[in-house]
């Protein structure tokens, strides 16, 4: 059991996930603001660790990881600035990225750098099923972190059952097949979608991410899943005036308090 | 023939495989299950055959270079891929992709382009096909190549600038494979070298193929064996060495040299010379050798040829390179350049710069003479008119 099981457990009201880019829009802004969205509510956290081919994320994900790297942000950077992560911040932390600067980094340097810290699983995007069956999923597990799946509206019901068995705390429900920042479709479609994995009853829990970016679209993902992910809309919210003394106002615009 | 073909898993050896989202699974797989099915269908080979006939214009001639032949010492073929309809080998693939397309039901083909040449083949066919025709090319490019850019459009295609990164190759791939992403269901993606996730580096190998296997045939005419001493090809992401290597990868006496470009010289920082200066690495949905920094990103590659400055290479040169069943050395910008000046005056050919570096290694190899050499003159150098014209101050 980790942080994010322990919180799936013990939580029965909506989750909120919110994700920011490592190293945007300050260098070594990374743990201020992991600590100021605990401290607003949000449930846990997806830092990214940026890279210079996000091909998967739309254009505001992909600015801020080009910004965070002209800002000088590397793995290697990001890990001494979580090395008192767990001093300030004690909901579940995830990190997020590309798998290259992870096989540079070195997939078990990765790891334990990862146990370290006290982070409790990766999201990356990139990494397929066979690989990590094959050659990383022993890996992740001696570390006690759990690999996150994507699945998407064109995910086969065959593929999610062996998606569901392979993770051990949550499965990412991608609202549509896009990449990141459009707005939800509340459409039929999407809807239809959401009932066919819930009536699947899988395993683990799920949570909706990828245009998630007002009240609406939250309570929407909750009605279906244990809650939703905010990526490109806080990561837009970040670059306004302010943004940190107004975390808790972003917080509430997403989920009722 | 295994040996150095990709296997069940979609590896050639450490590399390839297929890393991509999952967003791009459902058609990377659906892809995956169908190409060599439809490939060989006798109908698809039947119209295939045909167009590369009466629309390519194949066979290319394999042209006994005499006056270079006689400069060099030995005998040195070129297999004149720079006469095919648009004036390089990327049609090859092209046809083959977009008759795919139409078997997948596909109504919206999207393609990256870094010269263009691939671009300009891309919107060639879909304008045979009535097919809806988007390119992406990187906002850089789109200056540099603006000849390319205009055949493009006359032929109906949407060119669209890739303005995020570095603005050029690698993000107009980026911006497809995006595209592809939100368009995953009316959309094929041709992609243009033999790079990206499994199986697209075989499918692209496959269908350039057709190099290597004619160039045997037409050998076996002229010289009484189908079999050469060398093989020479200019390798950016590596579709036309890849095509012009194929057919003589088993036998391991014909020596495989891959050209890369050295840009300004390999260790100046301004290069693509990738098997150098790359390590193993994952980018555009395959892992091979990428030029990179030490945390993994990675970095913009340079070359005069626009058609070789891509960071990384084809998962099976990889493999070819690791195993050391190819050759990899490079060659600078001003070493094509005289070697493309050099082909012009000796033998009434402009090659394309990016071939030109093929050219510039006969200089650093010995001969004794009773060799037969043939080197892929991949593409025509007039789209490098500008270029050449300005270096030499013409």
């Amino acid at each position: 059991m980790n942080r994010l099981n322990q919180l799936f457990a013990a939580k029965k009201t909506p989750l909120l996930s919110i994700y920011f880019t490592a190293g945007y829009p300050e260098l070594n802004s990374t743990v201020d603001i992991a600590e100021a969205l605990q401290k607003a509510g949000a449930d846990f956290l997806e830092i990214g660790f940026p890279y210079s081919d996000p091909l998967a994320d739309g254009p505001v994900i992909q600015q801020s990881s080009q910004k965070a790297l002209e800002n000088g942000m590397t793995v290697e950077l990001l890990f001494s600035q979580l090395k008192d992560l767990r001093k300030r911040v004690s909901i579940p932390v995830l990190l997020m990225g590309y798998f290259n600067p992870v096989l540079q980094f070195g997939v078990e340097n990765f790891c334990n750098a990862c146990a370290e810290v006290g982070i409790d699983g990766i999201i990356v995007p990139d990494l397929p099923i066979y690989e990590y069956e094959g050659m990383y999923q022993n890996c992740f597990a001696d570390h006690n972190l759990s690999n996150i799946f994507l699945i998407t509206p064109q995910t086969s019901d065959e593929r999610i059952r062996r998606i569901d068995n392979l993770s051990s705390s949550f499965i990412y429900l991608l609202s549509s097949s896009s990449t990141t920042g459009k707005n939800l479709a509340l459409n039929e479609e999407a809807e239809k979608y959401f009932a066919r994995i819930q009536e699947m009853n899988l395993k683990n829990p799920t949570m909706i991410g990828f245009g998630i970016s007002n009240r609406e679209s939250f309570d929407k993902a909750a009605q279906y899943t244990r809650g939703a992910i905010v990526g490109s809309a806080f990561v837009k919210f970040l670059d306004q005036p302010d943004s940190m003394n107004r975390l808790p106002e972003f917080i509430s615009s997403i989920r009722k308090q | 023939m295994n040996k150095y073909q990709v296997n069940e898993n979609g590896y050639y050896g450490d590399f390839g495989g297929a890393y991509i989202p999952e967003m791009l699974y459902p058609n990377v797989e659906y892809l995956r299950q169908q190409y060599l099915n439809i490939m060989y269908e006798p109908e698809f080979q039947r119209e295939f055959q045909q167009l590369l006939k009466d629309y390519v214009g194949r066979p290319s001639p394999l042209f006994l270079a005499e006056r270079l032949s006689k400069k060099y010492g030995t005998t040195i073929y070129l297999k004149r891929e720079d006469l095919n309809h648009t004036g390089a080998h990327k049609i090859n693939n092209t046809v083959g992709q977009i008759l795919l397309a139409e078997r997948l039901g596909k109504k919206r083909i999207i393609a990256e382009t870094g010269a263009g040449q691939h671009g300009v083949a891309t919107a060639t066919v879909c304008a045979l096909k009535g097919l809806e025709c988007i390119v992406y090319m990187g906002e850089k490019d789109i200056v540099r190549q603006a000849p390319n850019v205009a055949r493009m459009k006359m032929m109906g295609a949407t060119v669209i600038p890739a303005t995020s990164g570095s603005k050029t190759l690698k993000d107009a791939t980026n911006e497809a494979m995006r595209d592809w992403i939100n368009n995953p269901i009316d959309t094929h993606y041709i992609i243009g070298s033999a790079v990206g996730p499994h199986p697209y580096p075989d499918m692209v190998a496959r269908f350039q193929s057709v190099i290597s296997e004619e160039t045997k045939i037409q050998l076996k005419e002229k010289t009484g064996s189908e079999y050469p001493d060398y093989v020479l090809a200019c390798v950016g992401g590596g579709s036309n060495a890849m095509g012009m290597f194929y057919h003589f990868l088993d036998d391991e006496n014909v020596k495989l040299i891959a050209v890369e470009a050295a840009g300004k010289g390999v260790h100046s920082g301004e290069s693509a010379a990738t098997t150098l200066l790359g390590k193993e690495g994952v980018l555009h949905g395959s892992r091979s050798i990428l030029m990179q920094t030490a945390d993994g990103q990675v970095t913009e590659p340079y070359s005069i040829s626009a058609g070789l400055d891509y960071p990384g290479i084809g998962p099976q040169h990889a493999h070819l390179f690791k195993v050391k069943r190819a050759e990899y050395v490079s060659i600078t910008d001003d070493e094509a350049m005289q070697a493309g000046l050099l082909c012009a005056r000796l033998e009434g050919i402009i090659p394309a710069i990016e071939s030109a570096h093929a050219f510039a290694h006969l200089e650093k190899m010995k001969f004794t003479g009773n060799e037969t050499v043939v080197i892929c003159l991949s593409g025509r150098g007039d789209k490098d008119l500008d270029t050449y014209t300005k270096y030499f101050d013409l």
